[in-house]
């Protein structure tokens, strides 16, 4: 059984604003009976303030479905359409005081909706990522566009928090490897981003040294203080990076091999790749 | 509150007489019933006469009873065997309806040993085509490995019939029968089945306990190595508060057989006339003749499962639904799927399965709750009101 807060059951049994409008200024349809769920969002907006007046919701769907729809409607109501457009799917999912993980898509259902709404209402197409882009999951109907959205918004990195936020790859799994490629495709592109503020591979030797110590005071040696270690930098000779375990660690049977592979893989991570590390006696 | 509990293919009470009879072996007879000492040696008269009362709830003679931890660990057993005893046989015949002790491990058999597993399919009511089952079950299948009826619907198989075609082709054949113990009556002496799996908490007894039957002369190889326990086919020291409690769970399922058949029928079909009376739009899920006397499967378009089952649960109502959103996939029900019951119905499927403790009072209660429950949700919705307008505009 799902572990729904007292806030998303309050909001399934006694759902507000739900029912038909008639003379709705906006309209916004998502989901499909074959898909599980589906949501229809009725908005009367003011066309002198382009404030939301009155927001009523239809949803076919399980118990968090329902509560997000009526979460939604009480969010957006009295705000502008600009204000409103601000509320993101982890809005919704927070007023409720939390979703459990495999619910998340429910509160990307309701914001979804309000986006196709305000299309209606502005004359615009629905919002690109909808309209555009190759169908990735066929079960769901679930675009690359979409999912890259929703990578990117709800800083998503496995193919299961996809499913939980889109149901891509939730029915026959066909998906699952496109879906971990537009992932990478999205964190690759970030990353190449941090690489070009990486350090210059070619750096003068005193360079090197400061960077070196700065890395072994930053990230290595509060940590061996932690346990009363401490570490000293002897010499650096070209790539070899000459140290001294200190306090505990001089005399701890675990400090050895392991000490000196960690230290390491943070200064070829940090400095440079070719450096290794060679530990002197105290 | 009141609980109205009519999930009973999910698990069972335990019958107070179950839990009298495992009482003293959680507290003075503790003993080992593999001892050499009449402490522990007594214990094992106690094993030995439950045996007997299961095997002769199935009509089975109790040297062909082996107990083990639950269906799951029976029907591993069962298919795993009967790999392992004909090496030359690379097929299996299965059901795409099976539960998913069957057909996970089928799957899983596929992918990493390379074995063929040929998935029967079933109609619209949830019935297998007896030619299908003639035309895949041939001289390279190990094991036919069919449930005798469904948990979702209640459709009975007819695995006699079946058992005789594998035995035809020199196949080995399997049933899991977890929920057609106890409910429908069984002779498998007169039978050609070769193994059948069977659960301890389906009827009534306690969890982590179930059998499975091998038929007396059937080569066996078994799944958990260790003592000298179940003559050599399943290790481990006995859980013997659990077997004593299955064979009294057994003792009465027999007694009550009758009962299962006829009152828990009738109450089941009180339950199903007066829903399809009351709410416009039902629809039954599965063949209604050959099905368990307790096993009521109905689809209600256009709302949802888990949203039917949360405000069901509000008014202390137990059921379970094939919907999406209740299993944890994304995907409904793959035996509603099987049978290809439309979207508009499946993912508001609930099953409703009643016991021998269900009383007529507790089916009004759900007669007089469900329908404004299905009836509010429905209004919540924004399909179906093309088709649910008509029926209104009639009062």
């Amino acid at each position: 059984m799902w572990e729904y807060t007292e806030k998303v059951m309050d909001h399934f049994m006694h759902p507000r604003n739900y029912g038909d409008m008639e003379g709705a200024d906006a309209v916004g349809e998502v989901g499909s009976l074959a898909c599980g769920d589906a949501l229809k969002l009725f908005l009367k907006i003011d066309p002198e303030t382009d404030r939301i007046l009155e927001a009523r919701f239809q949803t076919f769907g399980c118990g968090s479905a329902i509560a997000t729809s009526s979460a939604l409607t009480e969010m957006i109501k009295g705000k502008t359409v600009d204000e409103a457009l601000k509320v993101t799917n982890k809005d919704i999912a927070d007023y409720l005081g939390g979703l459990p993980a495999e619910k998340m898509h429910c509160s990307v259902m309701g914001r979804d909706a309000f986006e196709v709404a305000v299309a209606h209402y502005r004359g615009e197409p629905a919002p690109r990522e909808m309209l555009e882009g190759e169908l990735v999951c066929e079960c769901f109907g679930v675009t690359n566009e979409q999912i890259r959205k929703e990578v990117l918004t709800n800083n998503l990195r496995t193919v299961e928090e996809v499913t939980h936020y889109t149901k891509a790859g939730g029915g026959c799994g066909m998906c699952h490897p496109k879906i971990e490629q537009i992932i990478a495709e999205v964190w690759g592109e970030r990353g190449r981003k941090e690489e070009k503020a990486a350090p210059p591979k070619r750096m003068t030797n005193i360079q090197k040294i400061a960077r070196i110590q700065d890395v072994l005071d930053k990230e290595i040696r509060p940590m061996l203080q932690q346990d009363g270690g401490d570490l000293e930098l002897i010499d650096v000779e070209g790539d070899r990076v000459v140290v001294a375990l200190r306090g505990t660690c001089s005399s701890c049977p675990s400090a050895g091999v392991t000490m000196k592979q960690f230290i390491e893989a943070k200064l070829k991570e940090l400095v440079l790749p070719d450096l290794v590390v060679e530990e002197v006696g105290a | 509150m009141r609980i109205v509990y009519m999930d009973n293919n999910a698990t069972t009470m335990v019958a107070p007489e179950v839990f009298e009879a495992m009482r003293p072996f959680f507290t003075e007879r503790y003993g080992n019933p593999s001892s050499m000492h009449s402490f522990g040696g007594a214990v094992a008269r106690d094993v030995t006469r439950a045996r007997e009362h299961l095997a002769n709830l199935f009509g089975a003679s109790s040297q062909e009873v082996l107990i083990l931890s639950g269906g799951t660990e029976a029907d591993s057993t069962a298919i795993l065997s009967a790999l392992a005893t004909q090496p030359e046989r690379r097929e299996i015949v299965t059901t795409r309806v099976e539960h998913p002790a069957v057909l996970n491990l089928c799957k899983r058999l596929a992918r990493d040993k390379g074995y063929k597993v040929r998935w029967l399919s079933v109609d619209k009511e949830g019935l297998l085509d007896m030619d299908e089952v003639r035309d895949m079950i041939s001289d390279q299948t190990a094991m036919v490995s069919i449930m005798w009826a469904n948990n979702e619907t209640g459709v009975i198989f007819p695995v006699t019939e079946i058992a005789e075609i594998a035995h035809e082709r020199g196949a080995l054949m399997h049933t899991d029968a977890v929920q057609a113990v106890g409910k429908l009556p069984m002779s498998l002496k007169s039978t050609e089945i070769d193994f059948l799996s069977l659960s301890g908490h389906k009827l009534h007894g306690p969890k982590g306990i179930g059998a499975l039957y091998v038929k007396r002369g059937t080569r066996f190889y078994p799944f958990i190595v260790g003592g000298h326990q179940e003559a050599n086919r399943r290790g481990g020291t006995e859980n013997v508060t659990g077997i004593v409690g299955l064979g009294e769970a057994a003792r009465l399922s027999a007694e009550a057989l009758s009962i299962e058949m006829e009152r828990v029928k009738r109450l089941r079909d009180r339950l199903q006339e007066g829903l399809l009376d009351r709410i416009p739009r039902a629809r039954i899920n599965g063949n209604v003749e050959h099905r368990l006397p307790n096993t009521l499967n109905i689809g209600f378009e256009f709302v949802e499962g888990e949203a039917i089952l949360l405000r069901m649960d509000d008014k202390g109502i137990c059921a379970s639904s094939g919907s999406a959103c209740t299993s944890g996939s994304l995907e409904p029900s793959h035996v509603l799927r099987a049978m290809g019951v439309p979207f508009t119905s499946v993912h508001g499927s609930i099953r409703f399965s009643l016991s021998r403790y269900t009383t007529e009072e507790q089916v009004d209660y759900v007669l007089q709750e469900l329908p404004g429950i299905i009836e509010f949700l429905r209004t919540l919705s924004p399909f179906g009101k093309e088709y649910l307008s008509a029926v209104c505009k009639v009062q």
